[in-house]
């Protein structure tokens, strides 16, 4: 090892150690002891007790834990098309020789900036049953009886898929860029094959840019499974009849609320599981329609 | 054909942007309105003030009731207000309701109100005055209260103790995720070493890892600390550098030339002089943008300080606005919510319009390099 190698190495590790201090204390420990606690029976205030497989098979005939699980997959079914469609075709106009283009960008994206909370309360005055501007508009309209979003379980999880709806604007302005990076050459040549712009859209535009749908849609699973803030602030935890008590809802509350830090941590491994099923699956179908450039 | 599909584009994209923008200006014009006003409906879309005479002279109202048909405002015996109740319910000096037995009442006034001269009940705002006028008598027109902002601020109890707790959240938290992030995607990026490539592999791998898995022995590690209750919890981990921050940089930091560190080496240079007055120099708009968003996840963090602040007076704001919900009066004060929450809003805002370019490009790097 020449002294400039050396020097590299011994510089190299203590640039890196504060990452590596932080992954032992706040990474590699919480994992381990959480794969510990979920075997265990555990409080915090006292000693956590082994209890084996306990926690896990708990899960399994706790309808509250089942119906979590259900809450989440309705809405991300729900949530996850509709914001990925939704960004995607406003990107596409975007992407169109408009006037104004920074103007929209900015109206678009401005909405995924606000604070969770801040987002929640406006959208709990919207979606207020009597007071709220929404029945307000559909009475005008003629609705005579509108639905009580916030109050009906079958409204709650659309009102919640409608407020993550206005916070799309990250994914629009992630296609947008995308949008812009296509080759050039690719769109010429399909115009001079004469490709209506539909076909040009299905067989250029979208392939070129797939890398970056599937980009969203794995992100989208990842975060949309651990949904969390807006139902819990909107609907001050499950919701009427636990309609949007989502998994990362009653993670929280069986850890913060009733104080079951093993069944908590058991399930937080079940989240780890099912996400990781989840893309697995997304990068399967994926191969199939996913093309990088160059391949 | 294309000037009709260049129409549709238009038509949609403005549709979009007018539903994107109208929670906006939903929240700022019912901030900006007196509590009854929305309380009523239908809502007017701008607030008003009413102005009517009543207890001598002219001053604001609060419109009430609408009277239908001709009436007769009373005051029942033993009554402390008038009451309107319908003319031909009246007669021999007593009231004669649908219900209930005949009252004895005084007649105060006579309230002809018709369809083509219809009268309304108002009341004074501080609630001690009210009378029946017609309703052509109430002068309204559009006026801001802009004093529900303080009147928000000041329902907010410790508003400044909890603008504090943020603002130093976010300033140890842009400055520690900045420093340390840097430092670590230095490492990554310009140095030559042994191990570098797996335990890069590591980090990244430890993006995957939903929070929910650590958050339990997180709360336990920092509650034998004795930092639960503290702010501690919710900065301390920023000194440690990010995951997905310290890739971004990495990305910037390896498209500046080798030979500039190489020169800088021979020259005696020591590697934290290169580091800190070099490369970092160079690198400012990409640290801007892992400032700007570790910022905005501070002030904008919810479930952070839920967890981990116990104290009412401890409060983040986004804790603050959420405690705000309902009042002690057990409702929920809309104009002085909307109002706390566009305080609230109005600096990712500001800061938004000021870096603008920043955002975009962040989002789109973050989002391409994936």
């Amino acid at each position: 090892m020449t002294p400039g190698e050396r020097r590299q190495s011994v510089a190299g590790l203590a640039f890196v150690s504060p990452w590596l201090l932080g992954f032992v204390v706040f990474t590699l420990y919480p994992v381990c002891a959480s794969i510990y606690f979920s075997f265990c029976d555990y409080d915090v205030l006292s000693k956590p007790v082994w209890v084996g497989f306990l926690n896990y098979q708990d899960m399994l005939s706790d309808s509250v834990f089942w119906q979590s699980v259900r809450n989440t997959l309705v809405f991300n079914l729900m949530a996850l098309p509709l914001g990925l469609v939704s960004a995607l075709l406003l990107a596409l106009l975007l992407n169109q020789p408009v006037k104004l283009k920074g103007t929209f960008r900015a109206i678009y994206y401005l909405p995924s900036l606000v604070p969770a909370v801040a987002g929640a309360m406006v959208w709990l005055w919207i979606l207020n049953g009597r007071l709220g501007l929404l029945n307000q508009a559909l009475d005008a309209l003629g609705f005579s009886n509108p639905p009580q979003w916030l109050v009906d379980p079958k409204w709650t999880k659309p009102s919640l898929a409608l407020v993550s709806l206005w916070g799309c604007g990250n994914t629009v302005v992630i296609y947008l860029a995308a949008l812009q990076g296509v080759p050039q050459s690719l769109i010429e040549a399909s115009m001079i094959d004469g490709a209506s712009p539909w076909r040009r859209l299905v067989h250029v535009t979208l392939p070129a840019i797939s890398p970056v749908i599937y980009f969203n849609l794995l992100i989208g699973i990842i975060g949309g499974l651990q949904v969390f803030t807006s139902a819990f602030i909107m609907m001050g935890g499950a919701g009427p009849e636990r309609s949007v008590l989502f998994y990362a809802i009653y993670i929280y509350q069986n850890a913060f609320e009733y104080r079951h830090m093993g069944y908590a941590s058991a399930m937080a491994w079940i989240l780890c599981m099912l996400i990781l099923v989840l893309t697995l699956l997304a990068s399967r179908i994926a191969r199939r329609f996913v093309h990088y450039q160059g391949d | 054909m294309r000037a009709r599909y260049k129409i549709l584009v238009y038509l949609v994209l403005i549709a979009g942007a007018a539903m994107f923008v109208l929670p906006f200006a939903w929240m700022v014009l019912t901030a900006l309105k007196p509590i009854d006003q929305t309380l009523s409906q239908p809502h007017s879309w701008l607030p008003r003030r009413y102005e009517a005479q009543i207890g001598g002279r002219r001053q604001e109202v609060r419109p009430g009731a609408l009277v239908t048909g001709s009436s007769l405002w009373v005051l029942a015996v033993g009554a402390k207000r008038p009451v309107v109740v319908p003319k031909s319910a009246v007669w021999d000096g007593a009231w004669h309701p649908a219900v209930g037995g005949p009252v004895d009442v005084a007649i105060v006034r006579d309230v002809p109100s018709s369809e083509t001269r219809p009268w309304c009940e108002i009341g004074s705002l501080d609630g001690t005055l009210e009378d029946v006028v017609p309703v052509s008598e109430i002068t309204s027109r559009v006026s801001f209260r802009w004093e529900n902002f303080p009147r928000a601020v000041h329902s907010m109890r410790h508003f400044s103790r909890y603008l504090g707790n943020t603002l130093i959240l976010c300033l140890l938290n842009v400055v520690g995720t900045v420093l340390s992030s840097a430092m670590v995607a230095y490492g990554f990026a310009r140095l030559e070493w042994k191990g570098r490539e797996p335990l890069f592999g590591l980090m990244l791998a430890t993006m995957m890892i939903p929070f929910p898995v650590v958050m339990v022995p997180l709360y336990g590690l920092f509650r034998s600390l004795g930092m639960v209750g503290t702010l501690q919890p919710l900065w301390v981990g920023s000194f440690f550098a990010n995951a997905f921050n310290v890739f971004l940089l990495r990305q910037f930091f390896r498209t500046i030339p080798k030979d500039l560190s190489e020169a800088a080496r021979i020259d005696g240079c020591s590697e934290f002089r290169i580091f800190w007055q070099i490369i970092l120099p160079l690198c400012t708009p990409a640290l801007i943008v892992v400032g700007l968003f570790t910022f905005l996840g501070a002030w904008n963090d919810y479930l952070g300080p839920l967890i981990y602040l116990t104290d009412e007076k401890d409060f983040t704001l986004a804790l603050g606005l959420d405690a705000m919900k309902t009042s002690e009066s057990g409702g929920t004060e809309w104009p002085y919510l909307m109002a706390a929450s566009t305080l609230v809003i109005l600096p990712v805002i500001a800061l938004f319009f000021i870096a603008q370019r920043k955002f975009v490009e962040g989002i789109a790097l973050t989002g391409i390099k994936g």
